[in-house]
């Protein structure tokens, strides 16, 4: 880890770094800042640093105007809800595909991660249409199960690589020792497997929180989530740009936290193990 | 090994997750298709009937498709070029004793988990805006005229704030794969006397040859499918100066509610997508095999 490096070059490297660091957070920490400001000071001429009379009123005006809460729950609803049914589907098939490979499984694993390659808005319309006509446009559960679709390849394929890992000699000796199929999986797989779901959980939760087409296009008023509230925030009305700044604060708030507790596992999951 | 039985489990286990991807990927395909050479409009329902190849000159043949296309494949390629090559010197310089780099790593991958509306609103009202956007205050101290960036340069400015949430996705990635490589290979190559451009070059590159193809494909991906920022900054225009292919598609079939056209335009995504997947895959696919 130490390479012997002399301080001035460490220094520099140092001050290099942050400086680059912090460029790249800039518009992060100035949203977080304007968040506090008054209307009038967030576009003032001569701008501030920080909030010279500090308000809270911003994060008020923003429930009030959009409804905050009621986004956030759906947003929740929907990233939660869509990761645990892909959960529920995909366990059992990446168990099956790490555990009792056969010939075709390779080839099966390209074949799911082949419909990611599928853009979206090849299918929008029919799967518009369909909703339209099942009633499934702006409704919760409708975006859950389109979640649930879109995410589910990289579920199998982020689980396939975690159970992968696990050693087969453990399975064949609670198998030796008589024990039932589904005792080896409560008892054996799932306590080696609890590390790994709980990454593809968060991973996918955080990507569902984000995913911006399907929730934009099939959405609108009652099933909105946080990217359909912020969107409502694009055409600027009278004096907001501090409005508009709580509205983002609050909207990419939990999932930057999320976010950095789990950044560990993220690079495994996003590039589907290739890089660990 | 496995048994007949656990094959046969096997297999049931498998079941379901096969049955809705192959749904979910077939059903709607079939259907674009399919409205892809019919007469339909939401708003004149007279018009109904199979359509022929007209949806399809009427898309590829209107001067906004060639420019959709001439966007989307320079948004995709500068979004690439900012993002590989940054993301390559960022993650050499993390990779440096530096102090504070558990801290450092935390705040550059941060702009990763923004939901894209927000990236792009916040671009646009705090940076961009040329009366209260902090670079509009930059080029005011410098005493130069501040740029209207959303109107002089459309795609440039939706590039930028791509390229911002994307460089923390190469950066991490490329990082991570840096950090594999053996502190001896290293060492030695210190010892042999190789200077910093042949270490960096015979060494430490082609150890990163494979992820940076990852990083490649995996953006390609995404990148294609670029909706929201558009959505949220520009709409598309002025006239189609940032409309991409998706947003095309979007503004075809669900504003203007042509489904016709519209899914004229989808399965022309879909044959983009292919293409440019073969070709990566061809390109840059021997990397991946190791």
């Amino acid at each position: 880890m130490a390479r012997r490096v002399s301080v001035q070059t460490r220094i520099g490297f140092t001050v290099l770094a942050w400086v680059i660091a912090l460029l790249l957070f800039s518009p992060i920490l100035w949203t977080l800042l304007t968040a506090f400001k008054t209307e009038a000071e967030a576009i003032a001429s001569r701008p501030t640093f920080f909030p010279q009379n500090f308000t809270l009123e911003n994060f008020g005006a923003v429930q009030e105007r959009s409804d905050y809460f009621k986004h956030a729950i759906n947003s929740i609803l929907v990233s939660f809800g869509s990761t645990i049914l892909g959960l529920i589907i995909g366990i059992p098939a990446a168990w099956s595909m790490a555990f009792a490979p056969s010939k075709r499984t390779k080839d099966i694993l390209m074949w799911m991660l082949s419909t990611k390659m599928m853009p979206a808005v090849g299918v929008l319309i029919p799967i518009y249409l369909i909703f339209r006509d099942l009633r499934l446009l702006d409704t919760v559960h409708g975006l859950t199960l389109i979640m649930t679709l879109i995410n589910l390849p990289i579920i199998i394929w982020m689980l396939y690589t975690y159970f992968k890992e696990i050693p087969v000699d453990i399975l064949e000796a609670a198998r030796m020792d008589g024990a039932e199929l589904w005792n080896e999986i409560t008892h054996v797989l799932v306590p080696m497997a609890v590390p790994g779901i709980a990454s593809t959980l968060l991973l996918n939760v955080i990507l569902a929180w984000n995913e911006a087409f399907w929730t934009i296009t099939l959405t609108s008023g009652r099933a909105g989530t946080l990217t359909a509230f912020i969107s409502s925030f694009s055409s600027p009305q009278g004096l907001f740009l501090a409005k508009l700044s709580a509205a983002s604060l609050l909207a990419i708030a939990p999932i930057l936290l999320v976010g950095w507790f789990s950044q560990k596992q993220l690079v495994r999951g996003l590039t589907f193990g290739a890089v660990k | 090994m496995a048994t007949k039985q656990t094959r046969a489990l096997a297999r049931t286990m498998m079941a379901p997750a096969v049955i809705v991807l192959f749904i979910w990927m077939i059903v709607p395909l079939v259907m674009t298709l399919w409205f892809s050479f019919q007469n339909y409009s939401l708003i004149n329902p007279m018009m109904t009937g199979f359509a022929g190849w007209a949806n399809y000159v009427y898309v590829i043949g209107d001067p906004s498709f060639t420019q959709s296309l001439i966007n989307t494949l320079l948004l995709v390629g500068g979004v690439l070029l900012i993002t590989v090559i940054g993301g390559t010197f960022l993650a050499l310089l993390l990779d440096q004793p530096i102090w504070g780099q558990g801290i450092l790593r935390i705040i550059v991958i941060s702009p990763f988990f923004v939901m894209p509306p927000v990236a792009a609103l916040i671009w646009k009202n705090g940076f961009m805006h040329p009366g209260y956007g902090m670079l509009g205050h930059l080029w005011k101290f410098f005493g130069l005229q501040p740029v209207d960036w959303f109107n002089q340069y459309p795609l440039f400015s939706v590039i930028v704030i791509v390229a911002w949430q994307w460089l923390p996705f190469a950066t991490l990635i490329l990082l991570t794969a840096l950090q594999s490589l053996s502190e001896e290979q290293r060492e030695a190559s210190e010892m042999d006397g190789a200077n910093a451009v042949n270490r960096f070059r015979y060494i430490i590159l082609p150890h990163m040859a494979r992820a940076i193809t990852i990083v490649i494909l995996i953006q390609t991906i995404f990148l294609l499918g670029i909706f929201a920022e558009i959505r949220v900054t520009t709409g598309g225009g002025p006239g189609y100066a940032s409309t991409n292919i998706a947003f095309l598609v979007f503004r075809t079939g669900i504003l203007s509610n042509d489904i016709g056209a519209g899914s004229a335009g989808g399965v022309v995504a879909v044959i983009i997508a292919n293409v440019v997947a073969i070709f990566l895959m061809r390109a840059v696919g021997k990397n991946l095999d190791a």
